[in-house]
């Protein structure tokens, strides 16, 4: 039978009594939670553009065939040498298809799986960039312009032109941006390049590409599948790589071992390739989180102290409200109603501010060559942050409370009484 | 007769500094209507009986009955209600909470007890307070008025909830000799009227001569 009504009116009016320091005891909350908000929103928000750097462009699995030493040598299929101890020097590659066979069943196979986002095809060959009598090494893919731009974000590193006029435009090409400044070429004009037989092929610059990444966009260009296929005089079933994107990117794995094992192809998922980018997150992460609880931990001792402090002015108040029949229990109820309401008030307004300040972070300009993409400083606006951080100060408050209102609790009137 | 407090062979001891027996062997009966007052010189041990006689201290020995229920042994939760519905206090300091007016004041033990309804209890409020003449004060902060009418809004609140007895410790021990008459006034007024017992310690000997019966203790004892 606790009445709430009366003991929070009473909690009410300390608080507002003493609204300086219920003021600086919610500011206190309010700058943690603000901080962390902001700190985990920033902090994130350029976590995700750096693994998007590397990782968004990067297919969860990635299927070929790797040029290798034949793992068992003839000499081992011929029953006579059986028991004896062979010596095969100098073991050369075996001359292996670059292209997938059947890559278009396999594709087709992969899109029916219900785990893969989309499965696609690639043609990867190293070319000539002809300038006159200097030969640049270069590397050229053939894409699906569209899908690639849905899978695997191709759209967002097209700094010029778009991948649209790479599908509308035949014998077209879009270059890597260091390409484009070795040769001094802009959109519009025409690139000779070279197979390694030495067939010369003229194409149509329609785009240039930037990775961020410099070694990629010194020898990266892009050309439809159909484009290369001509180039390379090959029928319209060559294909040399296939990339799966996937909805759970965990999946990755398992699967990447299922279709090496059933196709006989290297696949490599995305994990393995890139296992470096999981832990730097990670790290990222873990000090924003810490951070932000210092700060929580520090605006929690704040509250303990006005608590502490309130209690001791309010000792004869506590002393009458037991005499006049409130128990310790009603009496710890109003020190920890007011210890979550600074925390509530405080957490409430350091989500608005946080909120605040991350919309004004997200329209300062930050323009990198590394980051085409990117025009203001990158934020993750994410609801969670918004919880996690409210549950927190809920949290940190009442630890704060709880021990100056169980000494409240404590408090013998007797004692209070007759000491005056 | 109707017997409002019983006090039954109640012992208590201080155990620090040094074990000290400061109340032996306690006997006495309080009847409804009746008007008693305690005298004693300091440290007999008359306000140390008061507050065991009031449920706030719980350690002693010995049986205590109110309105012929024994209460000793009972929770500190279910004590907390007994104080607030069937016990009224009057402390020789004011104690009233600061930040809440006369009236709120006053109605506080109603609204704790959360019997009646908010119309009800204010208008009981009122209605108290006109009894005591300071209803004119009724919308002003407790810490904005003087230390007589202090006391009588104190009264006033003891009264809110119809209580089986009011104590008081010293009621009139802060007051001059008129405030004090006026406080002496109104008890012996309201013991009357509305029979209700009184059980007042106290040190001035003309307040005490005017009550029902004086128990006088000397010693942790009560000598008459």
């Amino acid at each position: 039978m606790v009445n709430w009504k009366v003991l929070l009116n009473i909690a009410k009016k300390h608080l507002l009594t003493k609204f300086k320091q219920t003021a600086v005891a919610a500011l206190g909350v309010t700058f943690g939670i603000t901080s962390y908000i902001t700190l985990a929103s920033f902090m994130t928000g350029l976590n995700n553009v750096l693994d998007d750097l590397i990782l968004n462009q990067t297919p969860h699995i990635h299927i070929y065939n790797e040029i290798e030493p034949s793992k068992q040598q003839p000499i081992s299929l011929y029953d006579d040498f059986k028991n004896s101890f062979n010596v095969v020097h100098s073991i050369k590659p075996k001359l292996n298809q670059k292209k997938i066979h059947n890559a278009l069943p396999i594709i087709k196979y992969l899109n029916d799986n219900k785990d893969v986002k989309g499965a696609i095809s690639q043609i990867k060959t190293n070319i000539f960039y002809i300038s006159g009598s200097i030969e640049l090494v270069g590397n050229l893919t053939g894409i699906n312009p569209i899908e690639e731009a849905r899978l695997f974000n191709f759209k967002d590193y097209v700094i010029e032109g778009s991948p649209k006029d790479l599908k509308n435009t035949e014998n077209s090409i879009i270059i890597g941006s260091g390409v484009a400044k070795k040769m001094s070429l802009s959109i519009g004009e025409r690139v000779q390049i070279s197979t390694v037989n030495g067939t010369v092929f003229p194409l149509k610059i329609v785009g240039i590409y930037q990775s961020g990444v410099s070694d990629i966009d010194a020898i990266q260009s892009f050309t439809n599948i159909k484009t290369v296929q001509t180039i390379l005089g090959e029928a319209k079933n060559y294909i040399t790589d296939i990339n799966v994107k996937l909805y759970d990117i965990d999946r990755a794995l398992p699967l990447a071992k299922k279709i090496e094992q059933q196709f006989n192809l290297n696949a490599v998922d995305i994990n393995t390739a890139n296992a470096q980018f999981e832990t730097g997150s990670s790290i990222r992460n873990l000090i924003t989180y810490v951070v932000s609880f210092t700060l929580l931990v520090v605006a929690g001792f704040g509250i303990y102290n006005i608590l502490n402090m309130l209690i001791y002015e309010k000792m004869n108040d506590i002393a009458i409200l037991k005499a006049i029949g409130f128990s310790g229990k009603d009496v710890q109820i109003i020190f920890m109603s007011e210890a979550l309401i600074i925390g509530i008030v405080g957490g409430v307004l350091g989500l608005l501010f946080g909120l605040l300040f991350t919309n004004i972070i997200n329209t300062i300009p930050y323009e990198t060559e590394g980051l085409p993409r990117i025009k203001t400083y990158p934020i993750d606006f994410n609801l969670w942050y918004y919880v996690i951080g409210l549950t927190f100060a809920i949290i940190s408050t009442c630890f704060a409370g709880f021990l100056p209102s169980q000494k409240a609790k404590k408090i013998d009137p007797v004692k209070i009484i007759r000491g005056q | 007769m109707n017997t409002v407090l019983e006090a039954k062979h109640i012992n208590k001891y201080f155990k620090k500094p040094v074990l000290f027996h400061v109340l032996k062997d306690i006997n006495f009966k309080i009847d409804k209507g009746e008007f008693t007052s305690i005298m004693g010189k300091s440290g007999c041990g008359k306000s140390t009986l008061l507050y065991i006689l009031s449920t706030m201290d719980t350690d002693y020995e010995g049986e205590l009955y109110l309105d012929n229920k024994l209460i000793t042994g009972d929770s500190k939760d279910k004590l907390s209600y007994i104080r607030n519905k069937n016990i009224g206090f009057v402390f020789q300091f004011h104690y009233l909470l600061a930040e809440f007016s006369v009236l709120e004041n006053v109605m506080l033990p109603a609204k704790k007890l959360g019997e009646k309804s908010f119309q009800e209890i204010e208008h009981n409020a009122m209605h108290k307070l006109k009894i005591l003449n300071i209803d004119y004060l009724a919308k002003k902060k407790a810490s904005q008025i003087s230390g007589g009418e202090k006391q009588r809004v104190a009264i006033a609140r003891a009264l809110i909830n119809n209580p089986s007895i009011i104590m008081g410790d010293e009621p009139t021990g802060n007051l001059d000799s008129h405030n004090s008459d006026n406080v002496f006034n109104i008890f012996k007024q309201l013991s009357h009227e509305q029979n209700l017992s009184f059980l007042i310690v106290t040190h001035d000997e003309d307040f005490a001569k005017r009550t029902d019966r004086i128990i006088t203790m000397e010693d942790g004892r009560i000598i008459s």
